[in-house]
């Protein structure tokens, strides 16, 4: 088990590291090696050799790129952990962000902030309201599906639709009542984009999904009793009343602060935190750990694909993880129909 | 050190709405003694286990456990002093039986008692029979064998009561026998052990103490011979029965009256 970990955690990092490398080196101004690592120096504020003789080259990077990747190193983390904690609270390897509509109660708070004068506060004010939309969205998804300490599939997922129903009627609404200007704001970000991402944003999203990610992986020993059940859980010394409080605001922090820069991106914390535990089992240091550097390896490739994919041309980001997370979703379901006659 | 008394519970009582679950229940159990809870379907015994635990707060009365009112102990410190199995022992995710035993021991987690965990758990898995599928994927394993090792769970808490919600209710024959030979020892090294059943010999042949629940009342406490009586047990229980003496412990053994016809 012990090398086996070993093995999977550095597969996990060379994929994120690849990640990096690939995304640094490749896009729209091709960039040496040497260039890049200058560049860098550069900027760190050390005049060197390599660095580029264009300056506009050097702060396209730093301006442009680096940025960019940062982010989507830090929204994949995000993303995935959340779907890692929200299982763990509703004890079902099926709750994410994305599906239950956590994602789309954020995107209603942003949207309204975007629409209704944003500007004013500028990113901070977006990202709050998208975490009042993610924490109404959770709470009411929490309350309706579960019952006697236990949730559902079917009540999971049939709250789902309606939480994310209801949500997409709130961003008609929104669309419907917003200028031209900043609907077709709101519709780009909708379907989820790292471009244009600064680096005040990077600041934001960093201040907020640091802590968070943190406080995470210190309650990861009382996820593993959770699954035991919520009272044996509390004959074992974990406080559940406590811990769920804090584990909702923890994931409505982490979804709305990812949603309120790069839109709605789904599935990354059901594809992630899945394959984490079908290779490293289900404990939750090394799943919330694996899904961390799993989650910002898969954003950093998926942005990649985003936007060197079609020449000159930026995919929504959000459409190409879903355009891999939806048939996994069919996969999973269909596999555990098979194993354990679904999951009731 | 503990005092000599785990649990004195007085009057208590608990109502929902006008069902009224518990009502005026008073008992007392020592550390060194088995108490067996017995009664019918819906005599309380589950929520009477449910009080001792903490989990549950009277309506009436109160529950000392070592001496301090149940509801002024924190989580963590009644998670020192006390371990529950619940009837019910699913795990959501596919931890190993070894995985869920580990995690009796987390309320140690950060004191000196914690060097003792991996002791703790092997012994806890052999003392259950559970070795041959501790290794398994909790939720691939039968109800017996879950059984066992949420068991195992409880004795790796290793504390001085033990609650035990129905722990016979999957097992076969020689494995009923096994966990309440188990609680002997643990009574033997001075815990106080209070356990659910419904089987009422093997209650009267390993129980110190039975208590007889019915609607929520407490219609005899005792040692077996004095709570099984004939007469009792048919009011109870609502069927004849015959109240045999075991030849080899002198235990009451309890045996409906059957008729082929």
């Amino acid at each position: 088990m012990r090398t086996r970990r070993t093995i999977v955690f550095t597969v996990l990092v060379a994929v994120l590291v690849g990640g990096i490398l690939a995304s640094l080196a490749l896009g729209q101004l091709p960039v040496t090696p040497q260039q890049l690592v200058g560049a860098i120096l550069q900027g760190l504020g050390i005049d060197n050799a390599w660095a580029p003789d264009d300056p506009t080259l050097t702060d396209a990077l730093w301006r442009v790129r680096f940025s960019r990747i940062t982010i989507s190193i830090l929204v994949g983390a995000l993303l995935s952990v959340a779907g890692a904690i929200m299982q763990a609270i509703f004890g079902n390897p099926l709750a994410e962000p994305g599906v239950v509509g956590v994602s789309s109660g954020a995107a209603v708070g942003a949207a309204a902030a975007i629409a209704f004068g944003a500007g004013a506060f500028g990113g901070w004010s977006v990202a709050a309201a998208a975490f009042i939309g993610a924490l109404v969205a959770i709470v009411v998804v929490y309350l309706t599906a579960r019952s006697k300490g236990r949730t559902e599939v079917v009540t999971l997922l049939l709250t789902g639709i309606a939480v994310n129903a209801f949500a997409g009627a709130g961003l008609a609404l929104v669309l419907f009542m917003s200028n031209t200007a900043s609907r077709e704001q709101i519709i780009f970000w909708q379907l989820g984009s790292l471009n244009g991402s600064r680096w005040i944003d990077v600041l934001i999203v960093l201040a907020v999904g640091l802590p968070t990610l943190i406080v995470g992986l210190c309650l990861a020993r009382r996820y593993d009793l959770l699954s035991l059940g919520e009272r044996t859980a509390s004959h074992l010394g974990v406080r559940v009343e406590r811990l769920r409080i804090v584990s909702i605001i923890l994931v409505a922090l982490m979804t709305g602060v990812a949603v309120a820069f790069v839109g709605i991106i789904a599935f990354v914390g059901l594809v992630i935190p899945h394959l984490v535990r079908m290779m490293l089992g289900p404990g939750h240091r090394t799943l919330i750990i694996g899904s961390l550097i799993g989650g910002a390896g898969l954003m950093v490739w998926a942005d990649l694909v985003a936007r060197t994919a079609v020449p000159l041309a930026d995919l929504p980001i959000g459409m190409l993880t879903s355009l891999i997370g939806g048939p996994f979703f069919f996969w999973l379901i269909r596999r555990n129909r098979a194993k354990a006659g679904g999951w009731a | 050190m503990t005092a000599s008394v785990a649990y004195r519970a007085s009057g208590v009582g608990y109502q929902v709405g006008a069902a009224e679950i518990l009502r005026d229940v008073s008992l007392e159990l020592g550390y060194g003694r088995v108490l067996a809870l017995v009664g019918p379907n819906g005599a309380g015994k589950s929520t009477l286990l449910g009080v001792l635990a903490g989990d549950v707060v009277p309506t009436d009365g109160s529950v000392v456990l070592d001496g301090r009112a149940v509801d002024e102990w924190s989580v963590r410190d009644l998670a020192r002093q006390r371990a529950v199995l619940l009837q019910s022992n699913a795990v959501a995710f596919s931890f190993t039986g070894r995985q869920v035993v580990e995690m009796g021991r987390a309320p140690w987690l950060g004191t000196p008692r914690a060097d003792d965990d991996e002791n703790a758990i092997e012994a806890a898995i052999a003392e259950t029979d559970a070795t041959a599928f501790a290794d398994r994927a909790f939720p691939t394993l039968s109800g017996g064998e879950r059984a066992r090792i949420s068991l195992a769970r409880v004795l790796a808490q290793d504390t001085p009561v033990l609650l035990l919600d129905e722990p016979t209710a999957a097992l076969d024959l020689g494995h009923q026998e096994d966990v309440l030979r188990v609680a002997r020892r643990l009574a033997a090294r001075g815990r106080a052990v209070v356990t659910v059943l419904h089987d009422l010999s093997l209650a009267a042949a390993y129980a110190d103490d039975l208590a007889m629940l019915d609607h929520g009342r407490l219609v005899a406490h005792g040692s077996p011979a004095e709570v099984l009586t004939a007469d009792r047990v048919e009011e109870v229980y609502r069927t004849a029965v015959r109240i045999l003496s075991d030849p080899d412990t002198g235990r009451p053994i309890v045996l409906p009256r059957r008729s082929l016809a």
